[in-house]
């Protein structure tokens, strides 16, 4: 098959480069290119006056076609298309027949018939050639102007200050700047922006005649305005270059421009088009990313593959340095039922709108002006369909508690997000390339081409390949000790997929030597989130900590403390009196905690088994007071009670306690319910703390008292409490599969970048697609709980380990001392 | 020398006594000794149960494993550790414990004793 391509322009040497990297059998390609060059990067046009050469911005050398068995023609446009013959004859005389032929020939600049444009000093913005005339005429210039007030005028306004023309003027018909991309207010602020730069913006202006001999010095307006002017660029919008298609026969728009269908088909079945002068649906696509699709389409077409053009989202980013325009998705919302979120900050020159749908999950579009920075976010976010925060304002006023937004917001982008739309890479593709070894952005540049299009998407290709290499331990790994070589979240991977359920068999498996005081009590930890099964059972009690190994708090002296678990901080008086009970038998040390229980503190291990089975005849269970697992569930006494409760505080402490209890994470777990705002439970000190509302409860998550106090975050408001159960399943669940060991809820989100919004985005709005795997685990793992001091006493073997002597089980450790405190009794202080 | 004579390998308990990979305090006289059971090695260690750091009497309840090659024991109150073989404190400045010869014969388990020990 013979394709002849008419146009080497930036979507003609894109079709090549794509069909060859399908690696198609017996196919020739022959390319008839207008310009003096092979294909170049247009739109990166005005970073030649930055100082890029021509060769800098050229897509791929001569040389490359050349290696790819490409026949090139440059400066030989092609003059005649015989249909029915399928042969093209090109300004030099070459024929050559076709079985396919693609135009791909562009667009060149409008320019209005307004008397006097052929005068020299008036120039149009689009090849190499033309900016090298601007280049030259520059210097004998001192008075320039632009005619077009739109993405392209802009940037020409912006080469003519550059260029040295800082008295320049921008002549714009319509009444105001870019409006087609942006709303009114918008306009202002971007015409005050660049007002500060020092152009001049006429508004509502038409010109009427360019004035001055063969040269020009001049421009007439309407009501016989005039403007001295030396140098004049005109961009006034592009016409696209149909004029041999139109002499060949195609179908042509009304307007302009080569009728295509879906599949980038013309009239003529042998006769596709593609790019800027391609009309499809009525519509020009004057940016670089559809151009590329439909070259893609295009290849499908002539491949037999089925793919079909849809039509493509216009956003778009000024690449002004200094001034940030962006406008995205649908800018206006046209809908009754749209509602949109400003941001106008006239002093620094910000204007911010997002139209977010009526139910306020979806992001349709928006404008940014003066900051947009979160523009290839919010695109993506509006492309991907991504589920809003329930503050959806957060996304453009950035989130306000101090986090960061750091590149959070991409980990929450599924994987097939389009990261860069000119060279349509997903976020699945970088990911996989920097698992594979690209591991910086020039590497992936290299093998996706990610980036190279216009370069908007460099940042989160950037934020992706630093998160990846995290996630991949690659910078920051966190590897546990030298027994193993993996972070606390590889581990629990590798011992979750491997179904392993006992430290030694992980140690064999991924570990080496012999272990130590660091990696076992975390596998066995691991072990225990994971399947929830009795902590010293399958030798797993050497590798648990002392506390979890002897099932309470080793304390001075080496006794231990007894915590029977009291839900909610309410016990009855029966069960106050077995504890005081147990406590004169076995002489212990009683005291109220911080977390509304009772401690019995002073027991001997040998006694241990015996003090528990009394406790647990009585109804008691564990507290875990030993364990990095749920400790307490802090209550007040709420409605039914309390003249200002609103709900049964007390109730939903207990229901919440008894829910999580047992379960080991990788810190200990606290909890907080308040019946009302006055938070007599200190819920907001909690790892979650809930507080009643006229409509439901507040959900706080990631307060810590101890050294480092910090008050927990809001995460969902007026949620009533199965929704509130969910979301600290997913919440805690989340939390065990990725903390580092020993660190608190609060410190891990300190850590978590993103912070609350990302933590919220995964747990509320199932960013992550997480939360029904999150909420079956946390099912397991509740439904799998058994008190672990009852199964230990009722086990012959368990309750052998319950003993000071090995040789001498009923003797206690005589080196135990004790000292008189108050009527009770103390440990006796350190040597 | 008379004193050998003395010297005795002491009866502690049965393997099946001690956890595989833990340890277990036995009492000698007033004395008491950690003796561990090193499964994955295949090995047995004892050494004074009370730990030099704050003299608690803790060491059998603490957690084996090795640094490199050194077998090593960490003690539950601040985890400080102890060579098994040497008795040296590998994580700093408190003295060395003192460490014993481990027998075992038919399932029963020995520890060493100088007859100034006994
Ligand atoms: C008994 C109690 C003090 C009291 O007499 O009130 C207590 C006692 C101990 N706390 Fe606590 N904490 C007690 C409430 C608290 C509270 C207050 C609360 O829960 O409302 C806090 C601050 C809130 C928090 O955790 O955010 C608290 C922050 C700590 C910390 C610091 C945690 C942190 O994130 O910074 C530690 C050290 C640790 O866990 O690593 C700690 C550790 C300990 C240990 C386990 C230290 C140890 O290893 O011996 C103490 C053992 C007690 C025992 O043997 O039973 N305890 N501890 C309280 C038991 C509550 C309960 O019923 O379970
Ligand atoms: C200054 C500037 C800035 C831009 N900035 C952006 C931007 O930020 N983002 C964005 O997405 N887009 C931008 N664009 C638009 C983007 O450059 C175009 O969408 C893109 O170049 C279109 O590619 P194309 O191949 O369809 O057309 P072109 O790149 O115009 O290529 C067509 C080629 O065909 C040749 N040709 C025409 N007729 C014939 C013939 N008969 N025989 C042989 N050859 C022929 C032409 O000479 C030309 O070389 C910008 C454009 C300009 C000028
Ligand atoms: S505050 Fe310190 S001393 Fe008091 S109970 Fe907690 S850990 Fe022990
Ligand atoms: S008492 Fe053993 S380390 Fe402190």
């Amino acid at each position: 098959m013979k394709i002849i391509i008419i146009g080497n322009g930036m979507v003609g040497y894109k079709f090549c480069e794509k069909l060859i990297a399908k690696n198609p059998q017996d196919i020739e390609l022959v390319v008839f290119g207008e310009e003096i060059r092979p294909a170049y990067d247009r739109v990166h046009l005005s970073e030649f006056f930055s100082g890029k050469t021509a060769k800098d911005l050229e897509m791929a050398p001569a040389s490359w076609y050349e290696d790819h068995g490409v026949k090139l023609h440059i400066g030989d446009p092609v003059m005649h298309v015989d249909c029915q013959n399928r042969t093209v004859t090109s300004h030099a005389g070459i024929t050559e027949s076709y079985d396919y032929l693609v135009f791909a020939t562009g667009s060149s600049a409008f320019v209005p018939p307004i008397p006097g444009v052929e005068k020299d000093g008036v120039f149009i913005y689009r090849t190499i050639e033309d900016l090298e005339m601007m280049r030259d005429w520059a210097p004998k210039a001192k008075k320039g102007a632009v005619i077009g007030g739109g993405l392209l005028g802009l940037e020409a306004a912006k080469a003519m200050i550059d260029l040295g023309v800082t008295d320049t003027h921008v002549i714009e018909f319509a009444p105001r700047l870019m409006p087609r991309q942006i709303d009114e207010t918008g306009s202002a602020i971007l015409q005050a922006k660049l007002e500060s730069i020092g152009l001049h913006i006429l508004t509502s202006t038409n010109t009427l005649e360019i004035t001055g001999s063969d040269k020009i010095s001049g421009m007439r307006f309407q009501n016989d305005q005039l403007l001295d002017v030396d140098m004049l660029v005109i961009s006034a919008g592009i016409k696209p270059r149909d004029e041999l298609a139109k002499s060949a026969g195609l179908a042509i728009g009304a307007r302009g421009g080569i009728l295509v269908d879906s599949q980038m088909l013309t009239s003529d079945p042998h006769i596709l088009a593609i790019g800027e002068c391609a009309l499809y649906e009525g519509m020009i696509y004057g940016l670089v990313a559809p151009g590329y699709e439909m070259a893609e389409v295009a290849i499908a077409t002539l491949l037999g593959s089925d793919k079909q053009f849809t039509g493509f989202d216009m956003s778009t980013k000024l690449k002004l340095i200094g001034i940030d325009v962006a406008s995205f998705g649908d800018p206006f919302s046209s809908d009754a039922e749209v509602r949109s979120i400003v941001l106008e900050d006239r002093n620094k020159g910000i204007y911010k709108r997002v139209n977010i749908s009526a139910d306020g999950k979806m992001l349709l579009g928006g404008i940014l002006i003066g900051d947009a920075e979160q523009y290839n976010m919010l695109l993506q976010t509006c492309k991907n369909q991504v589920v809003l925060p329930p503050n959806p304002e957060d996304i453009i006023l950035g989130s306000r508690g101090g986090e960061s937004e750091g590149g959070a917001g991409v980990l929450s982008l599924p994987d097939d997000a389009m990261i860069c739309s000119c060279e349509a890479v997903s976020k699945g593709d970088i990911c996989s390339h920097v698992i594979n070894g690209a591991e910086n952005v020039e590497a992936i540049k290299k093998c996706t081409k990610a980036g190279t299009g216009c370069g908007g998407c460099v940042p989160m290709v950037k934020d992706l390949v630093n998160h990846t290499l995290k996630s991949q331990g690659i910078y920051v790994r966190n590897v546990i000790c030298e027994h193993f070589d993996y972070s606390r979240q590889e581990l629990l991977d590798l011992v979750h997929l491997h179904n392993l359920r006992s430290y030694d068999e992980v140690l064999s498996a991924h570990g080496h030597g012999d272990g130590c005081e660091v990696c076992k009590p975390l596998v066995a930890s691991l072990i225990a989130s994971l399947w929830n099964e009795m902590i010293l059972d399958k030798g797993n009690d050497t590798a648990q900590d002392s506390n979890d190994r002897f099932l309470a708090n080793i304390q001075k002296g080496g006794t231990y403390s007894v915590v029977p678990r009291i839900p909610g901080g309410e016990i009855t008086p029966d069960k106050l009196i077995v504890i005081g009970e147990v406590a004169k038998e076995y002489n212990l040390y009683t005291k109220i905690t911080g977390g509304q229980r009772i401690d019995l503190f002073g027991a001997h291990l040998t006694d241990l088994p015996a003090i528990w089975e009394k406790l647990i005849e009585a109804g008691f269970e564990s507290g875990h007071a030993y364990g990095k697992a749920l400790r307490t569930v802090k209550s007040c006494v709420g409605s039914t009670w309390c003249r200002f409760g609103l709900h049964d505080s007390v109730s939903f402490a207990i229901q919440i306690e008894e829910r999580y209890r047992g379960i080991r994470a990788p810190h200990k777990i606290k909890g907080g319910v308040s019946g009302c705002i006055r938070e007599c439970a200190e819920a907001q000190s909690k790892d979650f703390g809930i507080i009643a509302t006229e409509k439901g409860w507040n959900l706080h998550v990631c307060g810590n008292g101890g050294s480092k106090p910090q008050h927990a975050l809001l995460l969902a408001s007026d949620i009533d409490s199965e929704t509130c159960i969910r979301y600290i399943d997913r919440f805690l669940m989340f939390y065990i599969k990725t903390a580092d060991p020993l660190t608190r809820t609060a410190t891990w989100l300190n850590k978590l970048e993103g912070g609350i919004d990302y933590l919220r985005n995964v747990v509320v709005n199932d960013s992550l697609g997480l939360a029904e795997e999150l909420e079956s685990e946390m099912q397991k793992l509740v439904d799998n709980y058994v008190c672990e001091w009852k199964a230990a006493v009722e086990n012959p073997e368990f309750r052998k380990r319950f003993s000071h002597f090995v040789n001498a089980p009923e003797e206690k450790d005589p080196t135990i001392d004790f000292e008189v405190l108050r009527d009770q009794k103390k440990a006796k202080a350190w040597n | 020398m008379v004193e050998t004579m003395n010297n005795t390998w002491f009866l502690a308990c049965q393997v099946q006594d001690v956890p595989e990979n833990g340890g277990v305090c036995v009492k000698v006289k007033d004395q008491q000794i950690a003796l561990f059971h090193f499964a994955r090695r295949g090995e047995w260690y004892a050494t004074q149960n009370e730990c030099p750091h704050r003299q608690q009497m803790a060491l059998s309840r603490g957690m084996i494993g090795s640094q490199g090659e050194e077998p090593k024991v960490a003690c539950p109150f601040h985890k400080k550790t102890f060579s098994l073989k040497t008795g040296a404190c590998l994580s700093g400045d408190v003295e060395a414990i003192k460490t014993y010869s481990v027998m075992v014969k038919d399932e029963s388990v020995y520890i060493f004793l100088e007859s100034d020990e006994i």
